[in-house]
């Protein structure tokens, strides 16, 4: 018994209604638009952040040469034509006193532009490269390109100061481009032109190795007890929690374990590739093991079952049935893994791995760098010509990650199986 | 007989001990009808074993054990007599005389140290010719043991396995003992910190310069609540306000509005913005970011305005963890049951309507978890404030003047030229420890907020 009024039914085609409807439906365009707008613009900025690195980073894969006008005849170098050939030739022609007949033809050609200061540091060694591949040169006139200093260098790609452009407009048509080989071949060096990325690189490869050496047998092992053995106990619940906390734990705080421990305790080298490494298994030991754990949750239990069916003991089922069908998926965790590793800064600066290494390390206990400390190391530089060099090195870190992750789709498409 | 000589005898015994237990394992089996417990390879894998793991156990004792017999070895000649007492001096000059003998040094300081050396010399032989014996003699023992036990009615497949599940089960150990590693590492070394400093002027102290430590009362340039307001602004704040909205919103336009094929290449996309390393965000933040900023703060009339703000680092931090609040916002999202979506849009609500008024509501646990997630991620991030922010402790609201982080004094503590036990050093341990229990805290908050909610729906 109620006394409301009978309700009228809602009048659709009515005016208010209409213009409530065209609220609502641009409401919802906007949310829409919204959400457009956030994925583009973080699409935006990878853009620029890629786009950035790659132009200023394109310049740091070339270098400036000038052509050199030589007469080392004229030089009378004192070297004799037998120790030219092998490996003593690097040492004769030191000796014999190649830089400083360089650096006089330099001074010679451009005495008014700056002489040997327009050459970089290396150019006598670019040209003892030719004098060894031609011998010739010793007893003729002939000119050879080398690089020129840094200034000049920044100056001809565009960005230098007016002293410099003004003698890259003096020198003219004698500059030339072209593709730095030593960038990809030479280690550090306080001359921006003569750095290369070979020493870090190696010493980044060497670390994975020690990495991947550790962790993926010990990641695979564990997760395989997990998920197939382990017991529902105490126990078994401590090592997951530990195990998903470390996936957690800030990557710094591995620096300081590896710091306190590896190299405190242990008394292990600083700064060497083995500790470098070691320090990351421990940091990517755990993001293999729940990759791994989560392709092995993914075979179903009837491949266990008919293993177990026709005899197969517990560690037959899984090392000869189990652990080959999630294999894909943990190859993909693992390299998921190890591309954040080798992208890893914070906690190799902590262990020592900041030096200044000049030459490639040969062994794991060798003082050593790695790509993304090599980054920061030249990014702290004041001298202007690290600018590009730093692009260029994050440049390859990006290709290296690029490759290794494309691997890791490849492999999740090509192996995995749906069931 | 040098060590990498011994241990590819060894290994060279263990294999002929894997194909000889092989072989007369095929034999009896061929010999014997019936069924057997353990196949070839289970024989040859325990005859394998037997030889080469008492061998390599007891290299790896030697290794320790055997400095201390060949120095007592040298000890004992006539020529030690003239030795002085024992103390520095003689502990020097035997380890020079070990280094002449191994050829580590070519030149000696102490006019005995080359008399030692060739006792030292022929000593080392002596104790390498008895491992290398010992050791073979191991191998060679446990090989014809494994080898006599090859029986039709030995199950080697029962210890083989028991020896992998023991390997197993260590593998999953090494987790337990990281993770006792880092937290005794930590707490012994900030044991040491606070025993210099008390722990309330760390916690609770405003001014943080550890450029110039005052000996009598290092507590009073150590306190940590800069660095801690600093942390909370540029990663709780500054980096939140960036990734939650884009975050979010990329993972409601991803889920519920983009077609398959634009989701394809959209979520990628987002994965490759995860996967560029911090370094290049870092690099980018500085040379990029910060003097944008700074000429924005300047063009605000703000004079403080710093090339090394809050500003710069927080929003290229936010950037950074876009992806993994928006993976994170995803995945809540999809746990939404379908029938309450459904219902939503039954009744006639817009999409946008049933996003706002019926999905994000149910979801919000899950994100709210997700947001704790990326704030402990954001502050135990390093290289981006390394590079971007500033090294001076300010407590400021201001965006645009320079803050500094917890990770940032780690590094800059940790990386200077100072010795390894001063309060500058210890400092970054007790910074490192606080961290690591507040990172903790954050990531078991969310775990717990996620998995309640899971279970509400399940």
């Amino acid at each position: 018994m109620s006394d409301a009024p009978p309700r009228t039914p809602t009048d659709w085609s009515g005016e208010r209604m209409q213009r409530r409807i065209a609220r609502r439906y641009r409401a919802e365009r906007r949310f829409r638009l919204l959400g457009l707008a956030a994925i583009a613009l973080s699409a935006a900025f990878l853009l620029v952040l890629l786009g950035s690195m790659l132009t200023r980073g394109i310049g740091g894969f070339t270098e400036t040469r000038i052509a050199l006008p030589l007469d080392l005849a004229a030089a009378k170098l004192a070297v004799d034509p037998a120790r030219l050939k092998g490996r003593g030739a690097d040492l004769a022609l030191a000796d014999a006193g190649l830089e400083e007949a360089v650096d006089a033809a330099a001074n010679a050609a451009w005495p008014t532009l700056g002489g040997a200061a327009l050459l970089s540091d290396g150019a006598w060694l670019r040209v003892r490269g030719a004098v060894e591949a031609d011998p010739t040169l010793l007893v003729r006139r002939a000119t050879v390109e080398v690089p020129v200093a840094s200034a000049i260098d920044i100056a001809c790609k565009g960005d230098g100061t007016p002293e410099a452009e003004a003698i890259v407009r003096a020198l003219g048509d004698q500059l030339s481009r072209g593709f730095n080989r030593d960038f990809l071949t030479a280690a550090d060096s306080t001359d921006p032109t003569r750095v290369g990325i070979w020493g870090a690189l190696k010493g980044s490869l060497m670390t994975m190795f020690v990495t991947i050496a550790l962790a993926f047998p010990v990641g695979v092992l564990a997760a395989l007890y997990l998920e197939e053995y382990a017991p529902r106990n105490r126990w078994t619940d401590l090592i997951e929690v530990s195990i998903n906390n470390l996936a957690a734990v800030p990557s710094i705080i591995f620096g300081l374990l590896g710091l306190a421990v590896f190299l405190g305790t242990f008394g292990l080298p600083r700064s060497a590739a083995i500790v470098g490494g070691l320090t990351l298994a421990l940091m990517t030991m755990p993001v293999i093991v729940i990759a791994g754990r989560n392709a092995i949750r993914a075979v179903p239990p009837s491949i266990r079952d008919a293993a177990l069916g026709v005899g197969a003991s517990p560690v037959q089922v899984v090392f000869h049935h189990v652990l080959p069908l999630a294999l894909p998926g943990i190859l993909t965790g693992t390299i998921i893994g190890v591309a954040r590793a080798l992208g890893e800064t914070a906690p190799l600066l902590l262990i020592g791995m900041r030096a200044f290494i000049a030459a490639p390390p040969d062994r794991l206990t060798d003082p050593a760098t790695v790509l993304p400390v090599q980054v920061f190391l030249w990014s702290d530089e004041v001298n202007r010509g690290f600018v590009e060099k730093t692009s260029a090195a994050i440049v390859v870190l990006l290709v290296l990650l690029l490759a290794m992750n494309g691997i890791a789709i490849y492999l999740r498409n090509r192996f995995e199986t749906r069931w | 007989m040098s060590p990498l000589t011994l241990l590819f005898l060894i290994f060279a015994l263990g294999t002929v001990g894997w194909l000889t237990a092989r072989a007369r394992a095929v034999r009896f089996r061929l010999a014997t009808p019936g069924r057997f417990s353990s196949l070839p390879g289970h024989h040859a894998a325990f005859a394998a074993l037997c030889t080469v793991a008492p061998a390599l156990l007891f290299v790896l004792a030697w290794r320790f054990v055997s400095p201390a017999l060949v120095t007592d070895a040298v000890l004992a000649t006539p020529a030690a007599s003239a030795l002085p007492s024992p103390g520095f001096e003689r502990a020097a000059i035997l380890s020079e005389a070990r280094n002449l003998a191994h050829g580590h040094a070519y030149g000696a300081f102490h006019a005995l140290s080359p008399t030692l050396a060739p006792f030292y010399a022929a000593a080392q032989k002596r104790h390498d010719l008895i491992a290398a014996a010992i050791a073979l003699l191991l191998a060679l023992g446990g090989g014809s043991f494994a080898f006599l036990r090859v029986t039709p009615r030995f199950s080697a497949r029962t210890q083989v396995e028991r020896l992998v599940m023991g390997l197993l089960l260590a593998a999953s150990l090494i987790a337990i003992l990281t993770t006792m590693g880092i937290v005794a590492s930590l707490l012994i070394e900030s044991a040491r910190f606070f025993r210099i400093v008390p722990v309330t002027d760390f916690l609770l102290g405003t001014h943080w310069s550890p450029q110039v430590i005052d000996p009598r009362d290092p507590g009073a340039s150590l306190g940590a609540v800069p660095l801690f307001w600093g942390t909370f602004f540029i990663g709780a704040v500054i980096a939140m306000i960036v990734a939650v909205p884009f975050g979010l919103m990329s993972a409601i336009y991803l889920t519920q509005y983009a077609r398959p094929a634009t989701r394809r290449w959209m979520k990628p996309m987002l994965e490759i913005l995860a996967g560029v390393p911090t370094i290049v965000y870092g690099y980018f933040a500085a040379l990029t970011v910060a003097p944008a900023v700074r000429n924005l703060g300047v063009s605000l009339g703000i004079a403080s305005a710093s090339s090394e703000s809050a500003l710069a680092a927080g929003l290229v931090m936010g950037v950074m963890i876009i992806p993994f609040v928006s993976s994170l916002a995803d995945d809540s999202l999809a746990a939404v049951p379908a029938a309450m979506r459904d219902g939503s849009l039954a009744l006639g609500a817009t999409p946008s309507e049933t996003i706002r008024r019926v999905l994000l509501p149910a979801a919000l646990p899950g994100v709210v978890g997700g947001v704790l997630l990326a704030i402990s991620r954001a502050i135990g991030e390093t290289m981006i404030v390394v590079m971007a922010a500033s090294g001076v402790a300010t407590l400021t609201l201001n965006p645009f003047a320079s803050t500094t982080t917890v990770t940032k004094q780690i590094v800059d503590l940790l990386t200077g030229e100072a010795e390894f036990d001063s309060a500058k050093t210890l400092a970054a341990f007790a910074l490192g420890l606080t961290l690591f229990v507040v990172t903790l805290l954050f990531n078991i908050v969310a775990l717990m907020i996620v998995k309640r909610y899971r279970e509400a729906y399940e």
